[in-house]
């Protein structure tokens, strides 16, 4: 029983074992890892909620072997995301540009921050200028 | 007064905003499709053998100086197969050439399929890896293409095509040019 318990344990560890890129590590270590690190930003647009390090779809195939190219023939790891972004869009990327079509996408957050702040501030300045009620809080301990 | 308003006027902002997502699924439309940032730019560059005759060269100098449309097809592509009689019947029109761009396929079987259900292409262009899908931005077959006689991008559709998809989409595209020549 114990066995059979340690062994389903171990087999939750397993799925980081399925490797989706099968192919060799490049031979430049720096390079590799540009690579992991532009694989892990760029959406599969067949399969669309994962990266193309993620999918195992050929279009992610074919683009993390473009993707590879490119950086063995030197290029920026901006001028791979401009060649991505030319053909499929800003969508192709996980982190999109800042433009003018993506603007809202950077500063909805802020947004909704600052009105969030300014929520609460209020609250919290409305219940402050409240007298203080003892009876309340000796209550409430 | 207006304080008690505010809540409703936030939701009222916020509900048009998710209303606004909403639309294109409630009309129906394929929510995976995306604008195709080639639209209105030249239509890449490319040369790739012929599937049905790897001796000759198919690219854009195959449809240069006329309205054209590009098809981007595969025998494992399910959706090629549902648009095939459109495309057949598109040729037989003949008011605008076909090209087939056949991606990422089996040669044999490319040509087997043609020789069976009909070949509506003037010519298809074998891109056996792939590298000239991704130049014109193919993530799922088919994918259809309109390039005008100048060599620029007028549309694309992706997802099997129909008579009543060309009507609406392309036909207005090829009046256009055709009234401006």
């Amino acid at each position: 029983m114990k066995i059979m318990l340690g062994i389903l344990t171990l087999s939750l560890f397993a799925t980081a074992a399925f490797a989706i890129d099968t192919e060799e590590a490049m031979e430049d270590p720096a390079l590799q890892a540009r690579y992991e690190k532009i694989i892990d930003e760029v959406r599969c647009l067949k399969c669309q909620n994962t990266t193309i390090k993620d999918s195992n779809a050929f279009l992610a195939g074919d683009l993390r072997r473009e993707i590879r190219r490119m950086l063995e023939e030197g290029m920026t790891d901006d001028e791979i995301f401009d060649f991505l972004v030319e053909r499929y869009g800003d969508f192709a990327l996980y982190k999109p540009r800042a433009s003018g079509k993506t603007l809202i996408l950077w500063i909805a957050p802020a947004l909704f921050l600052l009105g969030g702040g300014v929520v609460l501030v209020n609250i919290i300045r409305r219940r402050m200028a409240l007298p203080i009620d003892v009876d309340a809080a000796e209550e409430n301990e | 007064m207006w304080k008690y308003f505010l809540p409703l006027v936030i939701f009222g902002l916020f509900f048009l905003l998710l209303k606004t997502g909403m639309n294109d699924i409630m009309e129906g439309k394929n929510v995976n499709e995306l604008p195709s940032p080639l639209i209105d730019k030249p239509a890449p560059q490319f040369e790739l053998p012929s599937l049905t005759d790897p001796s000759k060269t198919v690219g854009n100098a195959s449809f240069a100086n006329e309205i054209a449309v590009v098809n981007v097809w595969a025998t494992w592509c399910v959706g090629c197969r549902q648009e095939h009689p459109f495309l057949m019947k598109l040729a037989k029109s003949g008011s605008v050439p076909i090209f087939g761009l056949n991606w990422r396929d089996n040669q044999a079987e490319a040509q087997r399929f043609l020789q069976q259900l009909g070949n509506p292409f003037v010519d298809s262009a074998f891109d056996a890896d792939g590298r000239v899908g991704i130049d014109w931005g193919v993530y799922g077959a088919p994918e259809t293409f309109l390039v005008g006689a100048d060599g620029t991008v007028l549309y694309k559709h992706l997802g099997p095509l129909n008579q009543a998809l060309w009507d609406e989409y392309f036909v207005p595209h090829i009046d256009a040019a055709g009234n401006t020549k």
